[in-house]
This record gives structure tokens, sequence and C-alpha cells, in this order.
């Protein structure tokens, strides 16, 4: 039904239309007409945080907990160039937002005006798509255009920059419905893979004797009954499963067939299983460098089937044989439906060869590590707080570092969607407000980040946020008074010269979180550790765990770079760690 | 090694590459929007893909359709990174690679302003005559050429003018379509 409304009450209606019912933002003078129509309505509820970069990341948060648009409101600006990060971590981990910017009025664009900056231009390269609407009557169409790009095909942030004289407005509002073709006849991403593609991959497998299954945040993306999918069709085939750093939680982590995470700092058997397959599915991954370590070296003698909603990720990186482009929910219900109709007995006898060699990577205990009664192991906090945690519902965020490889190494999910990390982009500063959003999302849940003491500094002011509306997320922070993982490569590549790696003048972290109104635990001694758990899964309130561990473990195992995937170093080398990469890998990263 | 699981021969298979960079026509038709443009140079760019040449206007007014042509020189393998990248953004409706496709028509016209009198002004319009160049502007001193055709045509005509008095040269960049009866 056709209404008019200006501008600023249309964002909010196309909000309700498209089954918003959170946006995080920070107002400012282009987008004060957005905010007035905001507080006269209650439909949609907006958190206020303290950094536009922590509202993108939220958004994130709360649309990968979810599998929902993550909305996300600044204005002009600063406001816009604060959210150039978290857009770009979202396009790199296809995380569907819709970032919606106020902009000066028409009539001041391009004169230098107080807050005007090219919005659109800065941020074409890091959206999947972005508009500026100059009429008012083209605000329904892009509204309800944005959130369809950004959640179909593969996900990612759409910006749409409105003019402050936009948003005063007065228009002829449209529901999503009632737009009609929407103007971009040109998009229609791909859905179902090509049905004889998938037989041709079914029959492949059904020949296979070594093969493995490398999934990625594609299956995760594809909704919960893609990972249902996944589970049926690793049941049927009985072959292992593998996945990158944004797939964890599609295959249980307890599941028998699950061989952990692959890549730089994956398992040793998920690792070799790549490295020695004879057949490779990849499904909803994209062959990316943290995975295939030197890439003519990569996985050398097996054949690769390739399915990804995304034509473009296919063959990019590495050559695959048989390539197949569709949602990977679809694609693998189609795999289930022919592997059924060709036989319905697992071929056992003829893998049996595989697990025992997978079984023999699988006793070299790649994550394994020496504990201590005296320090904190930071791989021990983190099994001690997945044991205290286990049969809740439970959420992990990460910050990025040594602390993220190590909480996908030590902490396994069962369920998608509950574990949040930045692979791609690798921003540190986003587990904190991400753990906000999530907590938005699930209010009863247990939403846990799990950070470094450096990372955790970037996007700190969002406790406030989490104070302010009472969002009990815990921030268990591994201390090592170092950037870990900056500190790693230093030993590994510049001869342990630690420049600008050591976590200086480091805040008290109880003292800070009291000063946000929050609870500080800290905890240095292993035997202490697991009551400080319990008492901040006790408290109802947001937390900050100031966990001190060993200073200088390193993250193993790892795949160094300019190495291929065999030649892994494992938790018990023997070489000095200096000199394990040669010259040509240490101008990788 | 794979012998059970070597390709059967079936089209899904991607056929093995050639590593030699190769000149292509790209024909893309997007939506007449604004910005197109900076989006399909800022993904050349963002990639460090080449481009050779490229043209744009608008070509169906009321579908609001600019067709873009570029050409580009890469190994086949980024020959199709490229194709599926263009593809991939929203206001794109079609890639076509005209090279790849088969016979296809390219075109190009320069504006040339050579000066000069006497014997080399008398040479420069008879070279002109034989590559059937309008003469569209005049001075006792100089003469600006209009000369159409495919781009090796229009290269040799600036070299033979060059020693005669060439003073500038503005090109269009690549027209390109395919030949017989269907469209794009
Ligand atoms: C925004 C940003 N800046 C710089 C980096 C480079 N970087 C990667 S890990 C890291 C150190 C992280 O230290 P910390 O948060 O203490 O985690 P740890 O490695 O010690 O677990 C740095 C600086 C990054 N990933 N993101």
């Amino acid at each position: 039904m056709a209404e008019q409304m200006t501008g600023a009450e249309m964002v909010l209606r196309a909000l309700t239309n498209n089954g918003v019912t959170h946006i995080f933002g920070y107002p400012g003078g282009a987008a004060l007409p957005i905010y007035d129509a905001l507080f006269q309505q209650d439909a949609v509820q907006h958190i206020l945080v303290r950094h536009e970069q922590g509202a993108g990341h939220m958004a994130e948060g709360y649309a990968r907990s979810t599998g929902k648009v993550g909305v996300v409101l600044v204005t002009s600006g600063p406001g816009a160039t604060n959210v150039v990060t978290p857009l770009t971590d979202a396009l790199m981990d296809s995380v569907p937002l819709v970032v919606l910017s106020a902009q000066v009025s028409t009539t001041l664009i391009g004169s230098d005006a107080f807050q005007e900056c090219d919005t659109v231009g800065i941020t074409r390269s890091c959206t999947k798509h972005n508009y500026l609407v100059k009429n008012v009557n083209d605000l329904p169409r892009v509204l309800h255009e944005a959130f369809h790009i950004a959640s179909s095909g593969r996900p990612g942030p759409v910006l749409v920059d409105i003019p402050k004289d936009v948003q005063f407005a007065m228009g002829t509002y449209l529901g999503p419905d009632e737009i009609g073709t929407t103007r971009h006849a040109s998009y229609h991403p791909a859905t179902d893979g090509d049905a004889a593609a998938i037989a041709a991959a079914v029959d492949l497998m059904l020949r296979a004797e070594r093969p493995v299954f490398y999934t990625g945040g594609g299956v995760i993306n594809s909704g919960p009954q893609a990972s249902e999918r996944l589970r049926e069709l690793a049941e049927l085939t009985g072959f292992p499963v593998t996945s990158t750093l944004l797939g964890l939680g599609s295959y249980p982590g307890s599941g028998p067939q699950w061989l952990g995470m692959l890549g730089m700092h994956g398992s040793y058997e998920a690792n070799m299983a790549m490295h020695d397959c004879d057949l490779m599915i990849c499904i909803g991954a994209r062959f990316d460098d943290r995975i295939t370590g030197r890439i003519d070296a990569f996985s050398p003698n097996s054949t690769k089937i390739h399915v990804d909603i995304d034509a473009s990720s296919i063959g990019k990186n590495v050559r695959v044989h048989l390539p197949i482009i569709g949602d990977s929910g679809l694609v693998m219900a189609e795999m289930v439906r022919i592997w059924r109709s060709r036989t319905n007995a697992p071929r056992t006898e003829a893998l049996a060869p595989w697990w025992e060699q997978i079984a023999k990577w699988r006793a070299k205990n790649s994550f394994g590590f020496t504990n201590s009664t005296t320090t904190i192991k930071p791989q021990h906090a983190i099994k001690r707080l997945h044991a205290a945690t286990k049969g809740r519902d439970v959420y992990v965020t990460t910050e990025v570092g040594q602390h993220q490889m190590w909480a996908a190494q030590h902490f396994p999910f069962e369920l998608p969607n509950h574990w949040m990390t930045s692979g791609g982009l690798g921003t540190m500063g986003y587990g904190l407000p991400a753990a906000v959003g999530v907590q938005v999302a699930h209010p009863d849940a247990l939403v846990i980040d799990i950070a470094g003491e450096a990372s955790v500094q970037m996007t700190m002011q969002e406790m406030s946020t989490a104070v302010q509306y009472k969002l009990p997320i815990k921030i268990f922070i591994l201390n090592n008074e170092r950037m870990g993982m900056v500190r790693q490569w230093q030993d590994l590549l510049h001869g342990g010269r630690y420049a600008s790696s050591y976590s200086e003048s480091l805040p008290d972290f109880v003292k800070l979180a009291e000063a946000y109104g929050g609870k500080g635990i800290r905890c240095s001694d292993p035997a202490l550790l697991d009551a400080a758990i319990a008492e901040m899964l006790d408290y109802d309130g947001p937390v900050l765990f100031d966990c001190l561990v060993e200073k200088h473990e390193n993250c193993l195992p790892m795949i160094p770079s300019g190495k291929p995937h065999n030649e892994m170093i494992l938790p018990d080398f023997t070489e000095a760690i200096g000199d394990i990469i040669d010259a040509k890998g240490r101008q990788l990263v | 090694m794979n012998a059970h699981l070597l390709p059967t021969g079936s089209p899904y298979f991607s056929v093995p590459e050639t590593q030699l960079p190769e000149r292509h026509t790209l024909s893309v038709l997007v939506d007449n929007e604004p910005g197109i443009l900076a989006r399909v140079v800022g993904l050349f760019s963002a990639r460090g893909y080449n481009i050779d040449s490229l043209t744009v206007s608008e070509t169906e007014h009321d579908r609001g359709l600019s067709r873009i042509t570029v050409v580009t020189v890469a190994t086949p393998k980024v020959l199709t990174q490229i194709k599926l990248q263009l593809a991939r953004l929203v206001p794109v409706h079609k890639v076509h690679d005209l090279t790849a496709e088969g016979a296809s028509l390219e075109r190009e016209l320069a504006l040339i302003k050579v000066g000069g009198t006497g014997e080399p002004r008398s040479e420069a319009l008879r070279l002109a005559d034989a590559f059937r160049a309008q003469i569209v502007d005049a001075t006792t001193e100089s003469f600006v050429f209009e000369v159409t055709g495919k781009p090796s045509k229009i290269d040799s005509f600036i070299a033979l003018m060059a020693p005669l008095g060439l003073i500038e040269v503005v090109r269009t960049g690549l027209a390109a379509i395919s030949r017989g009866p269907k469209g794009m």
C-alpha cells in the first residue's frame, strides 16, 4: 500500500518490513532525522555504541550468530569512515550487513561541506554493493534491494548513503512486495548446482580411497540445514571432515570423523589428509593462503571438487577438476539423494587403510602442549573454560592472535553459528563488540570473548555499551603481556628482536572493569583457575577476566610460510625456531 | 597416481591452462547508473589486472543500459577471474569475451593533428587519402584528420604522420561487436 511519509520514516518502515528488530549505531548531525524517527517508534531497538567500528562488529556478531542481516546506522564523514574496517571484515568473511550512513544534503555534496566525505567512493571496494540515494522515492526500493543483496548469494555488506535532505523529504513508500521487479535485473546469484556435475561428484566420491571433506564458512552461511546435510553426508560416506577457521561448528567437534581445523595452525591429521588425499571435496571454502600453504605443493595428487556459490572463488588460487556453482546446502542435499540412490552400504572396507593412516597422524597429538603447575598455559585455560561451559548454550567470539588459534584448536563446537571470529581480515578488536552483538541476539545465552590483552584494547570502550544494555558478556583475556603472535613471528623470522611487540603500560583490567561498572577478576595460579572461571560464569553482568598466562608460549602446530603441508612444525620440534623458515618464506606473510 | 579418479571426459572438468598472456576484448553490459565506471575500473586496479583500452557509453537509453568495451592482457587463468569478478558486480548484466567467442569487429576512431607546409603537407594529404581519412579541420599550415578502423590501421597511419609534422593524437579506444545475427 503506497503511503506518503518522510525519507527518515521510510528507513524505519523498511527496517521493520525486512524483519529488523535491533540496529547498532551512533548519531550525528546528518543522521538526526533518522534518529528522530527512531525515537518515535519501538519496533526497532537501537543499541548505542561507543565507536562506529564497534557498531559494525556488533552487527557482524549479531548476523553470524542468527543468520539474519546485521544493521548499522552511522552519521556522515567520520561516522562513515569509522565503519570501513567492519565493512571490509564483513566482505572478507561474507557476513550480511546493511549499513545506513547519513550524508550531507544533496545541495552540499561536492562542496567539502562539514562532515562530508565520499562515502560511496570510500566504501566501493569494501562492500558487496553500495548506493547513494538522491531521490526520496528511490529510497524504499534501494533499502529493500540492500537487504536482498546482503543476504542472498554469497552474503556481504551493503551500504546505503542517505543525504539529510532526502531524510526530510516526503515521498511514496512501497513495501518489499510492492516494489515489483527490482532495478537490478542483473543480480541473480546461483542456487542449485548443476545436476550433472553433482552426479559426477558423487561418482568420484564412490570411487575415492583417500577422500576428505574440506568445508568452510559457506556451509554456515547457507543456514543450519546445510550443517545438517554435511553431517548426513559425512555419515553416509564415512569420509573424514576438516574445516577452515570460519567453518567450525558445521560438523561437530566431538564427531568421530572430525579431523580438527586445517591450515596454518590446523591439526597435523587435517593437513596431512589434505596433502595426501586422492579426492578433496571442498564445500564453501576458498583455498585461502592460510589453508593451502605453498601453493605449488598443495595437495599435489588429489582430484578436487569445489562447491561454491561464488563462481569467482573457483579456480582463483587452486585449479579444481570439478567445479559446482551453487548453494552448499542445496548441493549437499542433492549429493545425499544421489548417494542414497547408488548405494546404502558405507564403504568401510575401501576406506579402512585411509582411516588407519589418519589414526597414525592423530597419534602425533599435534595440539598437545606441556602443562605447568606454576603458570597458566593459555591452551589449558581454554580447555578449562570449555569444560566449565559444557552443556550450556555458549557462543564464543575472539580477537586476533595466538589466543584466537588456541580457541579454534581447544574449544570444540557442536553447532554452527556459535563461533564468531575475524578470519579473512584478521581484525584485532573484533571480538568484544561481536560478543555484544551476539548477546543482543541471544540474551539468555552465555557469550564469551576469548581475547588477547593487545586486541581487546582496540575496542575496549564497548564494555560501556555492554554495561548500559545489561549484556552479561564474559571477556576472557589470555594476558601474556605480549602481542603474542607478533612475538612468535619475530622469533621465527627476525632473530627474536621484539620490535614494539610488548604490551607495555597495560591497564589494571580489574580496575578497568570496575570503572566501566562491570566485574573484574584476575587469576595467575593454575590451582585457582577453575574457581575463578566459575566466579566469572556465575556473575550476572559483564566480566573482564584477566588471565595471566605463560608469556612465551608458541602457537603450534604451524605450517611455516613457504612450506607445504607435510612440513609442519609440531609441538615437539627440536630445531632452533629461528632457523625453520628459509629466505623465500620470509617474504611471505 | 589417481587413475581411478582421472577426469572422465565430463564437460564439467575444467581444462588445464597454458600460462601465456593473451590479449582479449571483453564486452560488458551494465546498468547505466552513477559509479558504474568507477566500480569496473576499481575492480581492475584493486586486483592488479591490466586495462589496455576502455570505452563506455550508454547504448540502450530506454532500458538504461551501457556497454563497456575493455581490452585486457592476461593469462587464461587471470582472464577467467576477470570475467567472473566482473560478472559478480551487482549492476553487471553480461560479460562476453569477444576474442574467445569467435569472429568480432573492432573499430576505433582517431583525430590526428598534423602541421606543415610544402612537400610534407602534400605527402600527408596523399597518405590520408590512401587511408580514407577525412579532413575535419584545415588551416594553411595544419590539418586535423579523422580516421576510423582497426587499431592497427590507426597505428600505421600515426606512424606515417610522425615525420610529416604530427602535432597530437586523440583516440576513442576500442568499440567491438560480434559478427553475425546474434546479439549479446
Ligand atoms: C587491527 C590490527 N592491527 C594489527 C594486526 C596484526 N596483529 C596480528 S596478531 C597481533 C597481536 C595480537 O596480540 P594479542 O591481542 O595480545 O593476542 P596474542 O597473540 O598475544 O594472543 C597483531 C598486532 C591485526 N591483526 N589487526
